[in-house]
């Protein structure tokens, strides 16, 4: 009959961890704040709070007899949030990179259907036709501030590669003379830009950092032709990745004639796309697709940072689940060793639930104490921290800085505090219903 | 040996602590296991035998520019070629332009160059005699629902068709069914014919992306490419040739450095467990002071004891890993079947196992070493007198 009970009261418990955990997980912060907030209240304020403060009291400040097994549970949890924290921040990063190079008042045309740039090919008529589309913004001397541009993959050799052969694939965009205005992020760091017409490159500072040879004034081989490098320029996206030149050299030497990939667009109202859109695919000359850019970027990092958020929290579960044991492990020998102390409380009056009360907030504390210090290494040691891919829907290589916000952070201490949670409830449980008898009678 | 149930009565002792511990470790090797596949997925990727044999040429300016077919002539020409084929990319999606789907247009001979790639003589007849007729990998063709003799639309996200529409009709003619592990992708992929491709498209007029070259003797691979590229040197559409683990190699090494983040995963997490399982063999070596104690006194060396104690933790950490690993081999077919055959991970190889089993006896004796250590220098009076 008992065992029945039993464990009937263990599935419940169960059955309400999880739910626990369902509506902690979608909790917004301010709720958290106020749930906080309510708790601290109640500990202040009435009878029972009082009585779980001081047993917590007791029991934190005998941890320092318990130093090393308590470790196990920050160095355990602080271990989970670092993971999780660097492999959420990875995805971030690339995705933000691929979301800030795009921007709601540009937009760029391609062929129908093409799904990125390096797939599009527009004909002579069209990108003579396009920049004459109404609603597109137009510069001081009355030209409409649109670049037709070509994107083709260049191989040039990696930066510390073992051999000449060591090649990586980097985007070269030949670009229009308006790219300027277009992107006016764009800065150049280094040297000055290229002249029109001349075999002449500005390298970003991404590709600078990944590919040998990119200086200033020094020349490369890109095909059967030498080019000079003349600068260099940041813009803090992933167009920093690329290398540019004048769109007719490029096109020349990989023999594209006088087509282009895609034509980058000023809009003249920043709301106008949708008009700007509905007289492209009215114009019968026209066979394009139009996107924001913004549209267009946020789209191409969708797959791989979905990946990366799938591999991040896949990772972090598996982790989770092996620092939960590690906390309940302690927090049983925890509270073993605190049995009779515990028993006594009880025995003089104190209620099972500032016993619960009291052991979970030991434990959420030590949880929180290992996700503030995993969330701080992997601050410390990724935030900025540059890695490359061969990014969707370009033919280069794509420097991306990891990038650890303020969100990432808050979701690895909510994790950690969730298995502090449950690390705690079963112990606490445990301690709250052993029979005081049976417990004054230990050891 | 003899002293096994001695060990195992110690180490199940404290049922709770050793089987929470025991998911731990269960759970740190399941993670090992599986991001191990991984790295191994990636590694594997075009070494094989028949790999060693081909040579990839493109062209030296980028992978996406493409060269003239008539160069195929002149490659066979090379001598120690055996065969010449050459494929491109067509860039297929189906009824979405995010679905995409890996096809190329190949020539006529192309699955000669793959031996370990498997395709019934049946269905390489109707594919030589349909014009229109594709040849399908067999996990692609569960996951879209395909079978032979259904008439599909791909649509070309780069080549439309000479009307300007982008909707290509294909005949499913037979499947292609990978042998090796190493050739697992080509469950995946579409494969059609060149001519067709080429005749359909304004866009491509006689260009071929690659061309795949067998050579007669492995040791000649080297002699061979420098023979190939010097063919087109200083024209304007020079090539790079590759032996296709060379260029697989290069290609996985600009996706991401999967060595660098497995082994910064792996190794937070084998720090943590270090730490959990020394502190759970701490504690049971603490606890059994007074029976250690007694050990001693009914003649156990101290060196016998140390061995105990070694042997208990590293008797823990494996029955963990073992379970863990063994749960990874149940799991890993499981999770590449869900992610509807986008990953191919070729389960816990004979190597992953060793590997493991390394970590497993070390992870074990350093957890071991500082309570067996203590239990070694144990005073048999102090601790029968409990001090």
């Amino acid at each position: 009959m008992s065992k029945s009970k039993n464990f009937l009261f263990g599935f419940g418990l169960f059955l309400l961890v999880i739910a626990c955990l369902a509506v902690w997980i979608n909790l917004p912060p301010w709720m958290v704040a106020a749930v906080a907030v309510l708790f601290a209240l109640w500990m202040a304020f009435t009878r029972r709070g009082r009585q779980a403060a001081s047993v917590t009291g007791v029991g934190i400040s005998t941890l320092k007899a318990r130093l090393g097994s308590s470790a196990v549970v920050v160095i355990g949890i602080a271990g989970v949030v670092g993971v999780l924290v660097a492999l959420l921040a990875m995805g971030e990063g690339y995705a933000e990179t691929l979301r800030k190079t795009g921007s709601a008042d540009t937009a760029i045309v391609m062929r129908g259907a093409s799904a990125s740039e390096v797939m599009s090919v527009l004909d002579r008529d069209s990108v003579v036709v396009i920049p004459q589309t109404a609603g597109i913004a137009r510069n001081a001397k009355g030209e409409p501030i649109a670049s037709p541009e070509i994107v083709v993959a260049a191989n040039l050799p990696v930066k510390g590669g073992k051999s000449a052969d060591d090649e990586g694939s980097v985007q070269l965009r030949g670009v229009g003379e308006h790219a300027w205005e277009l992107r006016p992020n764009l800065k150049i760091i280094a040297g000055r830009k290229f002249n029109p017409g001349m075999r002449e490159l500005v390298v970003g500072k991404g590709a600078q950092r990944q590919f040998a040879g990119l200086e200033p004034g020094r020349e490369i081989r890109l095909g059967s032709q030498q080019w000079t490098v003349v600068g260099v320029f940041a813009s803090e996206d992933a167009l920093e990745s690329e290398v540019w030149g004048d769109a007719p050299v490029v096109a020349d030497t990989y023999r594209r004639g006088s087509s282009r990939a895609s034509v980058t667009v000023k809009l003249a109202d920043p709301n106008g796309f949708k008009a700007f859109q509905s007289t492209l695919s009215a114009d019968p000359r026209l066979k394009v697709d139009a996107n924001t850019t913004l549209d267009y970027f946020s789209k191409q990092s969708e797959g791989t940072s979905k990946v990366i958020r799938i591999i991040g929290i896949t990772v972090g579960l598996i982790m989770a689940i092996g620092a939960l044991f590690g906390a309940l492990n302690t927090m049983f020998a925890a509270v073993a060793s605190r049995a009779r102390e515990i028993a006594t409380l009880r025995a003089i009056g104190f209620r099972g639930l500032p016993v619960v009360v009291a052991i979970m907030l030991e434990t959420m504390l030590l949880a929180l104490l290992g996700g503030v210090i995993g969330g701080a290494l992997a601050w410390l040691i990724f935030n900025g921290y540059t890695a490359s891919t061969l990014a969707q829907g370009s033919v280069g290589q794509l420097t991306f800085a990891f990038h650890v916000s303020p969100a990432l952070l808050w979701t690895g201490v909510k994790w950690a505090l969730a298995i502090g949670f449950v690390g705690g409830l079963f112990p606490a449980v445990r301690a709250a219903r052993l029979p005081v008898t049976t417990a004054l009678r230990e050891l | 040996m003899k002293y096994l149930h001695l060990i195992w009565a110690a180490l199940f002792r404290r049922k709770t602590r050793t089987i929470l511990t025991l998911v731990s470790i269960v759970t740190a090797f399941l993670l090992f296991g599986m991001l191990d596949a991984v790295r191994n997925s990636f590694d594997q990727a075009g070494q094989s035998a028949n790999g060693a044999q081909r040579l990839q040429t493109g062209s030296r300016l980028s992978f996406i520019q493409t060269l003239p077919s008539g160069l195929s002539s002149q490659i066979a020409q090379v001598p120690g070629v055996k065969s010449v084929a050459y494929a491109n990319w067509f860039g297929g999606a189906y009824q979405d332009p995010h679905n995409q789907v890996f096809s190329f247009a190949v020539s006529d001979n192309y699955l000669d160059q793959y031996p370990e790639v498997e395709a019934s003589p049946a269905a390489r007849k109707a594919f030589e005699n349909t014009r229109t007729g594709i040849l399908v990998g067999e996990k692609l063709a569960q996951r879209f629902g395909w079978k032979v003799g259904d008439k599909i639309p791909l649509q070309s996200t780069i080549f439309p068709l000479h009307d300007g529409s982008k909707n290509w009709s294909f005949d499913i003619v037979g499947t292609l069914k990978a042998k090796e592990a190493s050739a697992a992708w080509y469950d995946q992929i579409v494969l059609m014919h060149w001519k067709y491709f080429d005749e359909g498209t304004a866009y491509n007029s006689g260009m071929v992306g690659w061309y795949v070259t067998r050579v007669n003797d492995v040791n000649q691979a080297d002699r061979v490419a420098k023979a190939i590229d010097a063919i087109s040197a200083n024209s304007d559409h020079e090539t790079r040739t590759q032996t296709e683990q060379a260029a697989t190699a290069a290609w996985m090494k600009q996706l991401a450095d999967i060595g660098l983040i497995v082994g910064s995963i792996m190794g937070a997490v084998f720090f943590t467990l270090l730490l959990l399982s020394g502190n759970t063999m701490m504690q049971a070596v603490r606890e059994r002071t007074s029976e250690l104690a007694v050990l001693k006194t009914i003649g156990f060396t101290s060196s016998s004891v140390l061995l105990m104690v070694l042997a208990e933790s590293v008797l823990l950490v494996l029955l963990g890993g073992v379970i863990g690993l063994g749960l990874a081999s149940l799991l890993i077919p499981a999770v590449a079947k869900g992610s509807g055959g986008m990953l191919n991970l070729p389960g816990v190889t004979a190597g992953s196992w060793m590997l493991g089993l390394g970590i497993m006896v070390l992870i074990g004796l350093l957890v071991g070493a500082l309570p067996a250590i203590r239990a070694m220098r144990l005073n048999i009076v102090d601790a029968l007198a409990g001090r």
